[in-house]
């Protein structure tokens, strides 16, 4: 009775998520071992040469300036995000919330639109340029958009709100108690930060830097805009494999590297938060 | 006495944060009433840019789309992922069935969005505004899901139960115990999948098809921005950030009135 229930009301929530998510991804890791067509279909002949092409000095290249890309990204989003996080979980909470909201308002407005305003800022006449110029810093406009400075810029934007929540929520449960008496115990502040706090609140900077990481590395839109249409990084790859080489199976292969990454270090994460609950627990 | 240049460094920190997040999101606000449109010369106050909007078909019919895709798969995924949550909610769920409802929030939108368009070609489904609904339901699901299910973190199962003790059926039981709890978060829930549905551009890009009916809003200030600055997406980025915000501001409000 409860078990039928059930059926009746996960039912076709689970079998959506399957046909539209499960099967199709299922798809892309069956086309990734076939041929492609001449005419860009699939040829459905068995091969593993999109795997061998995608370790190819090219594409290898693009995976490694990605994962560059995603790293530099996670590190200063790490570095902005920390002490924002720290400051917020000192914070009365009643009025955290409110500060917690202002963190996260931006990721409700289009994505689009938030990387637009960096083109208008980072341009050679934008805003940021004109300002250094008339300040007399700079002489010549610095090019900083459609490079690799450009692509980090707009990732950390758009995703430091998420490190920022991840953080936040593994501070604020760190007892004030614990910080008051590494003080008392004769501890530097930066002592106490390097032995008591950071120490306790790596599984939520594991969790944001992770976030972090796998949101930039597969994201195709900011490289696409503020990279210059330049194929630096396996978003674009994917996108020309599909929409202008129309390589389907070789686009699948390299997707499916990239769900396998992604799924290794959320496992890694996962692991290591796991690990660091059974411990407390012990302790 | 430590403390003090400690918290005042970490309490500007925290403001330069909120400008860098904010900055540019104000610089295109007030872009959008500059009368040159363009960022290096400010030739005084206008609303010209916001009058240009209005008389731009092609954007005033890529909010259409927009808003009919949104509609759809709102009601689609709202009462999928509720019925979803209340399930869930009944008892435990393993591990592999969090997993899998959780992977639409997480997978990178690229690869949903190839994934799917291969799906669609091999069950040789016709590209258009209803392929991008199914798409969009897809990961709005477990969006909403989620949200319903924090709403059920503090109701008592016994009114249930008691409830049915009383003699009602199970739809009445729904009807009238069940639904009035959650329905703030279902009302949230709707509105947060509505304004994602809205918004989302790569997926719908890759599952839209040729036809002009399908174009969405983000593809088509995608189709504007693609070549650098272009004065005209300033007065739409204007409304489109004040109408998100209000919608998430709404959301907030809905879902947190029967708390306090």
């Amino acid at each position: 009775m409860i078990v039928s229930r059930r059926i009746v009301l996960t039912g076709p929530g689970i079998a959506w998520i399957m046909l539209l998510l499960v099967i199709p991804c299922a798809l892309l890791l069956v086309n990734s071992f076939f041929e492609r067509g001449i005419y860009g279909g699939i040829d459905y002949i068995f091969t593993f040469e999109n795997y061998v092409r995608a370790v190819d000095p090219l594409y290898a290249e693009i995976f490694w300036n990605s994962a560059r890309v995603a790293g530099i990204t996670t590190l200063i989003s790490l570095a902005l995000g920390y002490p924002a996080a720290y400051c917020i979980a000192l914070m009365p909470k009643r009025r955290q919330m409110a500060f917690l909201i202002l963190v996260m308002l931006p990721l409700w407005s289009n994505y689009l639109i938030r990387t637009y305003a960096w083109i208008v800022l980072l341009n050679g006449e934008g805003l940021i340029n004109r300002s250094l110029i008339g300040l007399g810093l700079i002489d010549a406009p610095l090019p900083l958009l459609y490079n690799d400075f450009a692509i980090i810029t707009g990732l950390t934007y758009a995703y430091v709100p998420f490190m920022i929540l991840a953080l936040f929520s593994s501070i604020s449960k760190l007892a004030p108690e614990l910080r008051e008496a590494s003080t008392d115990l004769g501890a530097s502040p930066l002592m106490t930060f390097r032995r008591v706090t950071l120490p306790l609140t790596l599984p939520g900077i594991a969790a944001g830097s992770v976030f972090v990481f796998v949101l930039s590395i597969g994201n195709f839109v900011t490289p696409d805009l503020l990279g210059g249409g330049k194929r630096t990084m396996i978003g674009n790859l994917i996108y020309d494999q599909f929409l202008t080489a129309r390589d389907w199976p070789f686009g699948s292969a390299i997707a499916a590297i990239v769900i396998g990454v992604m799924m290794a270090l959320l496992t890694i994460q996962a692991v290591l938060v796991n690990r660091r609950d059974r411990e407390e627990k012990i302790a | 006495m430590s403390r003090n240049p400690i918290q005042a460094w970490l309490s500007t920190h925290l403001f330069l944060v909120y400008v860098f997040l904010y900055g540019p999101i104000l610089v295109l606000v007030a872009l959008s009433f500059n009368r040159s449109g363009m960022p290096n010369v400010w030739t005084g106050l206008s609303l010209e840019w916001y009058g240009k909007l209005f008389a731009n078909e092609k954007i005033i019919s890529s909010v259409g789309n927009s808003l009919f895709i949104a509609a759809v798969a709102t009601v689609i995924s709202t009462v999928i992922g509720t019925l979803l949550a209340m399930g869930l909610e009944e008892r435990r769920p393993r591990v592999a069935t969090e997993a899998l409802i959780a992977a639409p929030m997480i997978i990178p939108d690229i690869v949903m969005a190839i994934s799917l368009l291969s799906f669609y070609s091999l069950i040789k489904l016709t590209l258009g505004a209803h392929s991008v609904i199914l798409s969009h339901s897809a990961f709005m699901i477990s969006f909403v899901c989620a949200v319903v299910r924090t709403r059920f973190k503090h109701f008592d199962r016994s009114i249930i139960e008691a409830s049915i003790d009383l003699g009602a059926s199970e739809f009445t039981t729904f009807r009238r115990v069940t639904l009035p709890v959650i329905a703030p978060g279902v009302i949230a829930a709707a509105l947060l999948g509505f304004t994602l549905s809205f918004d989302e551009f790569i997926i719908s890009y890759f599952t839209s098809g040729p036809s002009s009916a399908s174009v969405t809003f983000p593809m088509q200030i995608y189709a504007m921005i693609r070549f650098g600055v272009t004065p005209d997406v300033n007065a739409v980025a204007t409304i489109v950030m004040l109408v998100s915000f209000f919608l998430i501001f709404l959301s907030q409000r809905i879902n947190r009135e029967v708390e306090a």
